[in-house]
């Protein structure tokens, strides 16, 4: 696959920008989110991340190089690749005539009404015979994402799912042991659809190479503007607000998941306790790790008199919902005084107000972290932009079985990858790094969690 | 004196109040149980018990009446009410040392006596013998219902008689008038029938057991009717009094008032909560309609008193209460138990033929603007009932058009009390028409009609 790095539009204003520095050289494996270059535009200067993953296999526009936006800066590829067409291309590619009923790709200026991130990238099949564009913008394919796994529901609950579209994989259960039944999906009908909104993971689902076919006419419009909503408005405004002024730098780290999972099955063993999930068991080792590493629980505050990092002394943890028009971030206060059961008890009750719509304006407000658990739809990792003014988000991916080399062995374990998105203007690497630490420590021993 | 102390007092020990006794004293709670009659309280001492064992002594008498349709010839046979009203006591007193021995066996002490509140944890037992007082961290209140009458109506149980003294009375009138189309009202207006009293019964409402399917009452109706019975809907009655030699029951009728004359009347127009004198007003809990007000843990608007059975409202049904009753002792002990699901609760009548129904009615699913799908089965078409001789009836089953849920099942027939159970445990794990369609149903059976009704709800009767 061939991905075209072009000069990303960081703002409305901005016509040219300018390569700073390129943190990768030619030959350089790179993948998905790693930060390629610095970009200095008329306010800030920038990092750029991958959206493809391969080699940095040719840089266009050297370091000190200014360039219109839009303009081809780089080319990311697998080492097989032949890149020559692409280098030799026209900036802006038209459709390609193989595949006129593909959406013309979105010049990078027009993507500013799309997905927060601008995305710089444009993505090719390496495939020569059609060479198709696939849509730049990162999106999640939700019908193919979520793994199978065996779904307890009712023989009732089933039909009213399929009568609905409603994925009960999607659907968490309130019958015995879990079990979905019909009030759970009714519930998620009536709810707005979860979209993985907050999903900046490359769109890599590209099928495998074929050769080229011929597209009949097709009816209908071929395509449609849709208004925003106001939640999409506001993410829209509010997310370059973070991803294009804030340098974000990522800190991933595999946690060992295997006791926490059975401590978390023990404790959904007994009665009369709220059920504990994964996340609930995040939030509580967030809100602990946060507390032995106050520079990750900060925040920048620019000031005319002068910048300040406010340190805050109580883990108040935000934790995205994804919802059919966008998302919300429910804020769980003082998680770091509240036992785990608390946690799971008020978690629950903020989310499924959240789905249904029934917020108060308060539980929106002040939180000085964030989580985004895209587990449930089965992404093993990704990165999270950082919601300002807030210093750090953590992605949470899902538990996954996989094999693991242990005392020299090959065995089976349960690993969960997370991602810190660090405010560098706050931390530095090492901050985040120690954050995460102490959290893979807390998981890792499940039972300070309890303590 | 010192109060004796408890984890829990329970009071009545009717099926709520004993089986929340035992459940508590399972979960580790020592155990007080109040109980101003006999332990089991009406249900197993003077309503559902001994009112079946009448009840199967009226299946007998019938099938001697039937006995040349079977070749059997019985020259001579006497059906003596006095001996059937003797065995039903013989069954509901081994049935209520049946409980004393449960509690004896799970240690819940007996306190014979009448229980008030005299706290928010005390609990007065006045008996003959004296006074004790009951300290119990947690409370539970199943004190039942009691029969209702008519206003200016007083039951004497002797020619105005409640299922109290109906199960009690040795003898039998000539004639009854029976006052209540309801599931009590249509048992005895069954077992005096088969003893050969004329029975006229009246309702006020347009239709015989009127909770239940319309189908399941106009049957009911023919065969009662064709037996012999009077039955008379939408009548109201306006008095009640001593005429003759028996009791006059003047009636309005459409466009006239009309005086019916019997031996007796029963009066089986419904039961009322018993919360007289327990103490309720004074430590403030509330009621509603006549029922204590409860929370879905069974738990009254004051902390630490629970309410279960009938005086908790609901259906007043032996079985809601021990479902209620396990529910307040869970709860009491910290586990969070599911609440009873009211919707879900099968409702029987236990005449001949049996009814028995759960969930929702036809007319009630489409009040609820269901579409629904009918499936309906007659037991003559069944080769079990042919057998038996028992070919009166039909099985229904109401679902969801699209989903196939079953909304409600409806029986008229043998057995209809047994059979409706493969519905309830079908509604509670959410099957659907197809979950029973392809579960096998074996040969030659009763239940054969459920699979067919199923079947028919999908156009697919094999047998009809």
């Amino acid at each position: 696959m061939i991905t075209k790095v072009l000069m990303p539009k960081l703002s409305e204003a901005m016509e040219t920008g300018k390569v700073i520095k390129w943190l990768k050289k030619e030959g350089d494996p790179v993948k998905g989110g790693d930060v390629i270059a610095e970009i200095e535009t008329d306010k800030a200067n920038v990092e750029i991340e991958a959206f493809g993953s391969g080699a940095l296999r040719k840089i266009i526009v050297d370091a000190g190089g200014q360039v219109p936006v839009g303009e081809l800066i780089a080319i990311i590829a697998d080492p097989a690749d032949d890149i020559s067409a692409v280098s030799a291309a026209p900036q802006k590619p038209a459709a390609p005539a193989a595949a006129p009923a593909a959406p013309a790709p979105a010049a990078p200026g027009a993507a500013s009404t799309a997905a927060p991130p601008l995305p710089a990238m444009e993505t090719y099949q390496s495939t020569p015979a059609t060479s198709r564009v696939v849509p730049m913008t990162p999106s999640i394919a939700p019908a193919a994402a979520p793994a199978t796994r065996r779904v307890k529901a009712s023989p009732l609950a089933k039909k009213i799912a399929a009568q609905g579209g409603v994925d009960l994989r999607l659907v968490q259960g309130s019958g015995p042991g879990g079990r979905i039944v019909r009030r759970d999906v009714e519930a998620a009908l009536s709810a707005p659809r979860p979209a993985p909104a907050a999903a900046p993971a490359p769109a890599a689902a590209v099928a495998a190479p074929r050769p080229a076919f011929v597209v009949p006419p097709r009816p209908g419009a071929e395509f449609e503007d849709m208004a925003l909503s106001p939640m999409r408005a506001a993410i829209a405004k509010q997310m370059p607000l973070s991803k294009a002024p804030v340098p974000h730098f990522y800190v991933t780290s595999e946690i060992a998941m295997d006791r926490a999972w059975e401590l978390r099955s023990e404790l959904n063993a007994l009665e009369g306790q709220p059920r504990v999930s994964v996340t609930d068991m995040v939030i509580k080792a967030c809100a602990l790790a946060l507390l032995k590493n106050p520079g990750v629980n900060a925040s920048f505050r620019s000031d005319p008199q002068g910048a300040a990092i406010r340190v805050h002394h109580r883990a108040h943890i935000g934790i995205a919902v994804a919802l059919e028009q966008g998302l919300i971030t429910p804020v769980l206060r003082d998680v770091d005084v509240k036992p785990l059961s608390q946690i799971a008890a008020e978690w629950r009750d903020l989310a499924e107000r959240a789905r249904a719509q029934k917020l108060r304006v308060q539980e929106l407000s002040g939180a000085t972290f964030s989580i985004s658990n895209l587990g449930m739809f089965d992404v093993d990792e990704f990165s999270a932009i950082i919601n300002p003014p807030e210093g750090a988000i953590l992605a949470v991916g899902a538990v996954v079985e996989k094999p693991v080399v242990q005392d020299g062995e090959i065995r089976v374990g349960r690993r969960m990858k997370v991602t810190l998105s660090c405010d560098h203007r706050v931390m530095d690497g090492a901050t985040g790094a120690r954050f995460l630490q102490d959290l893979k420590r807390l998981l890792e021993e499940p039972l300070r969690l309890l303590l | 004196m010192t109060p004796h102390k408890f984890d829990v007092v329970v009071v009545g020990t009717g099926p709520g109040g004993y089986v929340s006794a035992i459940r508590c004293a399972q979960l580790g709670f020592s155990v007080a149980a109040i109980e101003d009659d006999r332990p089991g309280g009406v249900c197993l001492n003077w309503g559902c018990i001994p009112t079946k064992a009448l009840l199967r002594n009226a299946e007998i008498v019938n099938l001697f009446q039937r006995a040349e349709e079977f070749g059997i010839a019985v020259k001579e046979w006497q059906a003596d009410y006095t001996q059937a009203i003797q065995r039903s006591r013989r069954v509901a007193d081994r049935m209520a040392k049946g409980v004393e021995f449960l509690f004896r066996k799970n240690k819940v002490t007996l306190f014979p006596g009448t229980g008030s509140l005299k706290g928010l944890s005390a609990v007065e037992v006045r008996s003959p013998s004296g006074v004790a007082t009951l300290e119990g961290t947690a409370i539970i209140l199943a004190t039942g219902s009691e029969p209702k009458s008519l206003p200016g109506v007083s039951i004497d149980e002797k020619t105005v008689i409640s299922s109290n003294g109906a199960v009690r009375n040795e003898g039998k009138p000539r004639s009854l008038i029976v006052i209540g189309a309801g599931a009590v009202g249509m048992e005895f207006a069954d077992v005096y029938g088969a003893y050969g009293v004329e029975v006229v019964v009246l309702e006020a409402l347009p239709r015989i057991l009127p909770l239940e399917d319309e189908e399941v009452s106009a049957q009911i109706t023919r065969i009662f009717s064709r037996r012999g019975m009077t039955i008379r809907t939408g009548v109201k009655v306006k008095s009640v009094s001593a005429g003759g030699e028996g009791i006059e029951v003047e009636v309005d009728v459409p466009g006239k008032s009309e005086r019916l004359r019997a031996e007796q009347v029963l009066m089986a127009v419904g039961r009322a909560a018993r919360t007289r004198g327990l103490g309720l007003e004074r430590l403030g809990v509330a009621l509603e309609r006549g029922f204590v007000k409860v929370s879905p843990t069974m738990e009254t608007s004051v902390k630490g008193i629970y309410a279960i059975g009938d005086m908790a409202g609901n259906q007043l049904l032996a079985h809601k209460a021990m479902a209620e009753g396990v529910v307040a002792a869970e709860a009491i002990a910290g586990r969070a138990p599911r609440p009873v699901d009211y919707a879900n609760v099968p409702s029987c009548t236990y005449c001949r033929p049996q009814v028995a129904s759960i969930g929702l009615t036809e007319a009630g699913a489409k009040a609820n603007g269901r579409e629904v799908t009918i499936g309906k089965f007659p037991f003559t078409a069944n080769g079990k009932a042919v057998a038996m001789g028992e070919t009166e009836g039909f099985l229904k089953v109401v679902a969801d058009k699209s989903t196939g849920e079953l909304l409600g099942v409806h029986i008229v027939g043998p057995e209809a009390t047994e059979l409706i159970h493969e519905f309830a445990v079908g509604r509670t794990l959410e099957a659907t028409l197809e979950e029973i369609i392809h579960t096998i149903h074996a040969h030659p059976t009763l239940s054969e009609a459920s699979l067919e009704a199923t079947l028919a709800a999908l156009g697919q009767a094999i047998h009809i």
